[in-house]
């Protein structure tokens, strides 16, 4: 029961705080390109990956209180902010998931911006083509966002950093 | 680029319950649609096991393609000569729309859960693959399939065709929410098309609505709302769908745990081995699904069998509202299901609001998808929930459900177990 919830609430667990809807859709998007059994559905939509099935999996934790939510205003815009809460720590103990090493990627993700996910898992969404493909792609499908070519292949050495860090891992 | 490519020398038209008449001078609409891959859509139902609930709801994923189709061209129709639209882009949209759901496979959703399948990813290999419908589209130009596949998967520079066909306000959703209200036959679901896309504009990268249409979008998006809970949300077709993905689950442990089916599994052994390609995809459909249970009813195994007859002749799960966070209470009815004789893995099930493909209205902020647009006469754009009370009122409101489905003709049958089946009573209470 609810063992796809768990691993979300895993991930909030060890992040200690999630700010952002979008930083939530994209750290977990990217640990499922790092093959971390994550089973949300993702799409790609004007601003990248986004899962439908996590927006509702979240709400559903929120709803349960395994996961508070904080929205704040921003500028134009409003965020939200999540963490686990206690009944969810408790929850979780019902649970034994394996996602070895998971840690150290998910503080090392939530520690850059969302822009730079934004980046980074569209990245990994191209990652079927070729560098420069990757990077022509970006330029098309990211125009508002204006990334700089600078960017984009610090973007590109992320992705291999994290893939063979994972790699490593896994031998 | 495209517009060149042929018009038939007399249009062709489609009788459509719900648009009519479906209208076609293209040629290359034309020929897509007789190609097989588009053709193989006739055998897949929209709706998926809703018809177990509303025995209306056997439209196909042809006739929805059809209607999108219908809905674009129609579009486009309003907005030649407008700014912001290029007609020499007319027949990449109207491909799109056509070409948008080729990729689904039987049963989708359900298909997808279990064996890790994706539409999009097949859309785009029959689109680019060594298929009729790519052949096709290359008349057009070499680069026109990349083309269409880029517009159905979100990823082109051609961001307001994109917008036409998968948006909030999309020429998919408009159809999908009539039609299946029309063959569901319910009440609800219905609004104004026509004056929706009079009013719809494109604007840079996107479908706009001009603020005096804003009354028709409220009435779609509160269409979108009450078909989201009333039919696409039916416990007794999420029901259907619990049995349906436990009986694949159950083939596919059978099949790799070297089981010796009476009727072998054949087009099916590629999602148990997950070594599926196109064409095996291809030769996949609802009515090769429906023939192995009706078949398997037959097996020796209890489990393959007994669901297989639940699935054909309607004998669904029963279910409880349900609140996860007692999980004990849960972790005890695992051990009562299994003292009654009943693996609690296929006939124990929690089913939660997450696992369905639909969505309803969001505003979109901080990065989610776009919002719905209002352009107001200074020709300034406002989300529309921020002009309209009614779709304030139902955005983005937090719904959200679990059920557990069980097999109640079993547990209600006192002749063997009687003890462990009143325990799961007391506990299902």
């Amino acid at each position: 029961m609810l063992e796809d919830h768990a691993k979300v609430m895993t991930l909030l667990q060890v992040a200690g705080e999630v700010v952002g809807r979008k930083k939530l859709q994209k750290i977990l998007y990217i640990l499922q390109k790092l093959d971390y059994p994550f089973q949300e559905k993702y799409q790609f939509h004007f601003y990248g990956p986004y899962s439908e099935e996590l927006t509702l999996k979240i709400e559903e934790l929120c709803n349960l209180q395994f996961v508070n939510e904080v929205r704040e205003k921003k500028g134009g815009y409003h965020q939200y902010r999540y963490q686990l809460t206690h009944e969810g720590e408790d929850f979780l103990k019902n649970y034994q998931i394996e996602m070895p090493n998971i840690d150290a990627f998910i503080e090392d993700l939530n520690g850059e911006s969302s822009r730079f996910l934004e980046l980074v898992s569209t990245i990994f969404y191209f990652d079927h083509l070729s560098e420069e493909e990757v990077i022509e792609k970006v330029k098309i499908v990211k125009q508002k966002q204006n990334y700089q070519e600078e960017e984009i292949r610090s973007g590109l050495d992320y992705v291999q950093r994290l893939k063979g860090q994972r790699m490593n891992e896994v031998l | 680029m495209a517009q060149d490519f042929d018009k038939l020398e007399e249009e062709k038209v489609f009788k459509d319950p719900v648009h009519r008449y479906i209208h076609v001078r293209d040629r290359l609409i034309w020929e897509l649609i007789g190609t097989k891959e588009f053709q193989r859509l006739r055998r897949i139902r929209q709706l998926g096991t809703t018809y177990l609930t509303f025995h209306g709801a056997e439209h196909s994923r042809f006739s929805h393609s059809l209607g999108v189709y219908e809905i674009t061209r129609r579009i486009i129709e309003v907005f030649e000569g407008k700014p912001h639209w290029d007609n020499s882009e007319r027949l990449l949209a109207l491909a799109a729309a056509l070409l948008h759901d080729v990729g689904h496979g039987p049963f989708s959703h359900s298909f997808e859960k279990v064996f890790n399948t994706d539409h999009e990813a097949f859309s785009r290999k029959i689109i680019l693959g060594d298929t009729e419908v790519n052949q096709v589209l290359r008349k057009v130009s070499e680069d026109f399939p990349e083309k269409v596949a880029d517009i159905i998967g979100k990823t082109s520079d051609n961001k307001l065709i994109i917008s036409m066909i998968s948006s909030q306000i999309d020429a998919d959703r408009m159809d999908y929410l009539l039609r299946d209200a029309y063959f569901t036959g319910v009440s609800y679901g219905h609004f104004d098309l026509e004056r929706i896309w009079r009013v719809m504009r494109p604007k840079e990268d996107q479908v706009v609505i001009k603020q005096s249409g804003m009354h028709a979008v409220e009435d779609y998006i509160m269409s979108r709302y009450q078909m989201y809970w009333q039919v696409y949300f039916h416990p007794v077709t999420r029901s259907a769908e619990v049995i349906l993905r436990k009986i694949l689950h159950r083939a596919k442990s059978l099949y790799q745990t070297g089981y010796t089916f009476k009727y072998a599994p054949g087009p099916l052994s590629p999602l148990f081995t997950e070594d599926l390609d196109l064409a095996a995809y291809l030769r996949l459909d609802e009515s090769v699904i429906l023939y192995y249970f009706q078949m398997w009813q037959e097996e020796t195994d209890e489990i393959l069998s007994d669901l297989c007859q639940r699935f054909m002749n309607r004998r669904l799960f029963k279910y409880v509202e349900f609140t996860p966070s007692n999980y004990q209470a849960y972790a005890d009815l695992r051990e009562a299901f299994k003292e009654a004789g009943l693996d609690p893995d296929y006939y124990l099930v929690v089913d939660s609001s997450s696992d369905l493909p639909y969505d309803f209205y969001r505003p979109g902020e901080e990065g989610e998808r776009l919002p719905i647009h209002l352009q107001m006469p200074d020709g300034s754009l406002k989300e529309l929930s921020r002009e309209s009370d009614v779709v304030e009122a139902i955005s983005g409101k937090k719904r959200t459900d679990h059920k557990l489905y069980y097999p109640a003709d079993f547990i209600n049958d006192f002749s063997s177990q009687r003890d462990a089946k009143e325990r799961i009573l007391q506990l299902l209470k």
